[in-house]
């Protein structure tokens, strides 16, 4: 079951390779390809995670602290930097090259504002916004008949370019084992994937995320974007709602309410009517 | 020690009721199996009531939330009994999002003779009823009836990994991964939210809680472990939102066998207050601590599971056995704690005697009325008759689960979809 000759590895120190020379630099260099493959294999298990539709929230959690810790080893050592270089001379384009060094080098304490992107591509479709604090950095617009698209929040961590430049180029991670998952550090600022960059915050958002194929209808994403994507929040629901909502696809364009209004208004205005429909329907309300 | 096997699903949990009369199993498949304990014969002095089937039920169905686009499992995560009130029984039975409770009755009489409806219950007509009779009742063939008298749901986003009924037996506590929550036993549309752990920005997600439990005694204690190897004690009086904790338990990091799986192994899987109130036991990957409730900064007593295993972490956080939460029981009067382990094993400790034991839940190695045999698994250099080495451990054969008599020397435990009951023979 195990691989023979499986020693524990990196504690600290190292002195626990014992079939290596005793020079300092083949240890190092040991431990640090070691340290190379256990992140290769956090990250692999990330990826798997985001593959399925509710992963395992402990256990995505311990495997992302694991490779943080790597991380911030590995930018001690200085070992961060190196890779980071031989990764740029693989020919990135400069702005990426930035972008992932900003990245990188920032701490996670700073909070600069989030990006926004969303997730399943359908043309023109980039940035959608996801309201309140509330909500979880992804939230899904369930619609069965035509799949709309996903809001997701770019964080400003690390690993979220890190991860998302993994699930891009699975081959480059393979492939380049030297100073390998470097990969990592494709820069998905520009939001453009055609499958769903899959970041820590989207492993942690899965549960509130459907992970739909793209719809098609640029009409319906237009009308889409006033969502007030807060009411599918659970949180929200449970306190402003008596049922689960189970929504078809026309509910939702009913339910297009100023944001942060309760979403059980029975007659709230649909937003293809009429203005006389509209003033109609508002003289209800207002009771006038 | 005597054995019972029963193959069906995978066990999920497997617990006691308050008097060890009745022991339930919740399996992957959504079912729940009840055994009990047969009468003693006062003839046979050297025997220990058995236990047969009493009672199995369809606990929860899988579920699609239609919103998220997920199947919700309905295997059992968590089953805990009710104090007994009256003849029946109940049971708190969840899975991963909704909680029921279960009542289970014995109807052991029939009502015959009614006026209005045949024997098999069909209308009478009503030109033929001339006279007026009461119904008598007339034995019957004992039914056990597993009726779901209250559902608990849509309260949690997260997967419910404990639920712990309180001391004042009106309320519960459920816990998930980010939330903990409790509920009045007769008020299933609401739900009061005690603990939240979840950021603002899910990014910043570090720690999630394991597991949740109340005080036995005191209903306003309540303690919570956590993935980073922590306990909170909390105090439901301080405050509506316990956030903020009364006690913190955690034990300093060795600084010397510190790797990158410290932390993964230090995540808690089970926590279990003693029956007196006094300690509390948590299980993490290697170990099993017991702790002094006065004392936060370390616990008392501190016993190693499988330490042979320690070596090995990386090759175990590949194939996942390193996620693996095992659970952890007292016995009636907290002088001995149990925990499972791999290849079937399951270990005892002493606590008085600091003696432990390493026993195999297995059909081959364990006949019926069998005393069973103490293992050893073999660390290194020469492998002695009978030991394992640790090679040849069986990683898929692992006992999460297990439950000990609240007050005699039974002992249930759940091998995959076997599971064994052992008993102490008194000479």
């Amino acid at each position: 079951m195990f691989s023979k000759g499986t020693k524990r590895k990196f504690s600290d120190g190292g002195e626990e390779i014992s079939d290596e020379s005793l020079l300092g630099a083949r240890v190092a260099s040991s431990y640090s390809l070691q340290r190379q493959s256990l992140l290769d294999m956090s990250l692999i298990k990330l990826q798997l995670c985001h593959m399925l539709v509710e992963p395992n929230l402990c256990r995505s959690v311990l495997i992302a602290n694991t490779v943080r810790q790597i991380q911030e080893e590995m930018t001690h050592d200085g070992s961060w930097h190196m890779v980071t270089e031989a990764f740029c001379s693989a020919g990135q384009s400069p702005s990426e090259r930035l972008v992932a060094t900003e990245v990188l080098c920032r701490s996670r304490e700073q909070d600069a504002e989030p990006k926004l992107f969303s997730v399943i591509s359908y043309e023109g479709c980039r940035e959608e916004e996801v309201v309140a604090d509330e909500t979880l950095c992804s939230v899904s617009v369930s619609d069965t008949v035509s799949n709309v698209c996903l809001a997701g929040r770019m964080g400003q961590c690390w690993e979220k370019s890190e991860l998302s430049g993994v699930e891009r180029d699975e081959e480059a991670l393979e492939d380049s084992r030297l100073g390998s998952g470097e990969d990592e550090e494709i820069d998905t600022e520009d939001g453009a994937s055609t499958e769903s960059p899959k970041t820590i915050g989207q492993v942690f958002g899965t549960f509130e995320i459907k992970n739909g194929s793209p719809g098609p209808d640029s009409a319906l994403e237009e009308l889409f974007s006033d969502v007030d994507t807060s009411y599918y929040d659970l949180d929200t629901m449970l306190t402003g709602m008596q049922s689960a909502p189970k929504m078809g696809p026309y509910d939702l364009l009913d339910s297009l309410a100023p944001s942060h209004s309760s979403p059980s208004i029975v007659s709230t205005p649909n937003c293809r009517s009429d203005l006389n429909e509209l003033d109609h329907i508002m003289e209800i309300i207002v009771g006038s | 020690f005597s054995e019972k096997g029963q193959s069906a699903d995978i066990i999920s949990t497997v617990e006691f009721n308050c008097s060890g009369e009745l022991l339930a199993t919740g399996d992957k498949g959504g079912r729940v199996v009840i055994f009990q304990r047969e009468q003693e014969s006062k003839n046979r002095l050297l025997s220990r009531g058995e236990y047969n089937v009493y009672s199995t039920f369809q606990s929860h169905e899988p579920e699609f939330d239609y919103l998220k686009s997920l199947e919700i499992e309905e295997k059992i995560n968590k089953i805990r009994w009710l104090p007994q009130q009256n003849a029946a029984h109940f049971l708190l039975s969840a899975n991963d999002k909704t909680i029921k409770l279960w009542k289970i009755s014995e109807r052991d009489k029939r009502a015959e003779g009614y006026n209005l409806k045949d024997e098999d219950g069909r209308l009478r007509d009503q030109f033929r009823i001339t006279t007026l009779r009461v119904p008598v009742l007339m034995p019957m063939d004992l039914m056990v009836e597993a009726s779901p008298r209250r559902i608990f749901a849509n309260a949690h986003t997260y997967h419910i990994n404990s639920i712990s009924v309180n001391s004042d037996y009106e309320t519960y506590l459920s816990a998930d991964d980010l939330r903990i929550n409790l509920w009045h036993l007769e008020i299933t549309d609401r739900s009061f939210n005690i603990v939240d752990i979840k950021p603002a920005n899910m990014e910043e997600l570090t720690e999630v809680i394991t597991a949740a439990e109340c005080h036995p005694h005191q209903c306003n204690a309540f303690v919570y472990s956590s993935s980073k190897g922590t306990i909170r004690l909390c105090d439901m009086r301080a405050a509506a939102l316990c956030d903020r904790h009364s006690k913190f338990f955690e034990e300093p990091e060795d600084p010397s066998s510190r790797s990158f799986f410290s932390e993964i192994i230090s995540s808690i899987s089970d926590v279990k207050f003693s029956h007196s109130g006094r300690y509390m036991m948590t299980r993490d990957y290697l170990s099993v601590k017991v702790w002094d409730l006065n004392m936060e900064n370390r616990p008392v007593e501190t016993y190693q599971v499988h330490e042979y295993l320690r070596s090995k972490l990386c090759s175990l956080y590949e194939n996942d056995c390193i996620f693996d939460k095992f659970e952890c029981c007292w016995n009636g009067s907290d002088s001995a704690i149990m925990t499972g382990s791999y290849n079937n094993f399951f270990r005892m400790f002493d606590r008085n005697t600091r003696r432990d034991i390493t026993l195999e839940a297995s059909r081959e190695n364990s006949k019926p009325r069998a005393m069973l045999k103490p293992r050893k698994v073999c660390t290194g250099g020469k492998r002695k008759k009978d030991e394992i080495s640790v090679d040849s451990l069986d990683f898929n054969k692992k006992i999460l689960h297990t439950a000990w008599h609240p007050k005699e020397n039974v002992i249930a435990v759940a091998a995959t979809n076997n599971l064994y009951i052992f008993q102490d023979k008194i000479n």
